[in-house]
């Protein structure tokens, strides 16, 4: 995809729509990749004795999503400057098909040094599982 | 049981630098299923300006989530990971880190306060390059659930 040019986009342009998927298995190797072995991301038992709904994903791991549609968009993941979001509710992954997280984007601002600050929001089934997320990325 | 509240204000400084691989940085994009190549590719982060394959924008949760390097896994803090979940996340990235980096991690816990029947612990990291340059701050609040003491309506 060519990078978006700031002069061409306009606020609120909205990224391209993705969906991603979110298993067991990369629960796992996200645990060993990251470090964060909280049991509440692998052990079911664990999760629903500490009133969860399921295992649920990392925090981090949804974060890394949301990011990844910002990144794809521009092409240049090292120009995202700025990135913040609130998990504002657990993402479940059951053992049998996952979760699938579908993540929006709209260009909320323009802002100096040709960097735009772009509003995301990420669901699964329907449900918001992030609040306030917002990314502010430099383009050529 | 309440979290300690004398960790507010403490910082911990990691007793060692962090280094960071291309391999390292590569097992951490496999896991988030993204195969950007400015993460694998020399080349490619070449292209783009940089010196060495850069990390995903979320990659600096390596340096701030190992034990040993970070306040909130000491005990005496009080903290009961089962019923902790991420509240929030906020990353300010003054350039990207990249494969070679030496960084230097420092911690600080900001606030603990009560939310309801939970508690809101912030903690402040700062990550600096060999040299003292800044290169990342990463604001992280977690929950810890049902831990605060404070008599909950039945």
């Amino acid at each position: 995809m060519t990078a978006p040019a700031f002069a061409d986009v306009a606020v609120g342009a909205e990224l391209p729509q993705t969906a991603y998927p979110l298993t067991r298995e990369a629960l796992v190797r996200y645990a060993g990749a990251s470090g964060d072995f909280n049991v509440i991301h692998w052990n079911e038992r664990a999760a629903k004795a500490a009133g969860l709904p399921d295992v649920i994903a990392h925090g981090m791991l949804t974060m890394a999503q949301v990011a990844r549609l910002v990144t794809d968009w521009t092409g240049d993941p090292g120009a995202v400057t700025e990135y913040r979001l609130r998990f504002s509710r657990p993402v479940a992954v059951p053992d049998e098909g996952g979760a699938r997280i579908v993540v929006r984007g709209r260009v909320e601002e323009k802002l100096d040094g040709n960097r735009v600050a772009v509003a995301l929001e990420a669901s699964v089934d329907g449900a918001p599982v992030v609040a306030a997320a917002r990314a502010v990325v430099r383009l050529g | 049981m309440p979290l300690n509240r004398a960790f507010v204000g403490r910082t911990f400084a990691a007793p060692e630098p962090y280094e960071v691989s291309r391999e390292k940085i590569r097992e951490f994009a496999e896991a988030i299923g993204d195969p950007h190549p400015a993460y694998l590719s020399r080349e490619a982060a070449r292209a783009l300006g940089y010196p060495d394959v850069i990390a995903p924008p979320t990659f600096a949760v390596v340096l701030t989530g190992r034990s040993g390097e970070n306040p909130i896994f000491d005990p005496e803090l009080g903290m009961r990971y089962e019923r902790v979940v991420h509240g929030s996340q906020e990353f300010t990235h003054h350039r990207p880190i990249r494969a070679g980096d030496v960084l230097s991690v420092s911690s600080r816990i900001t606030d603990i306060r009560d939310a309801g029947p939970h508690e809101r612990l912030t903690t402040v990291t700062e990550i600096r390059a060999a040299g003292g340059e800044l290169v990342c701050t990463a604001t992280n609040v977690l929950m810890s659930r049902g831990t605060a003491a404070v008599e909950v309506p039945a």
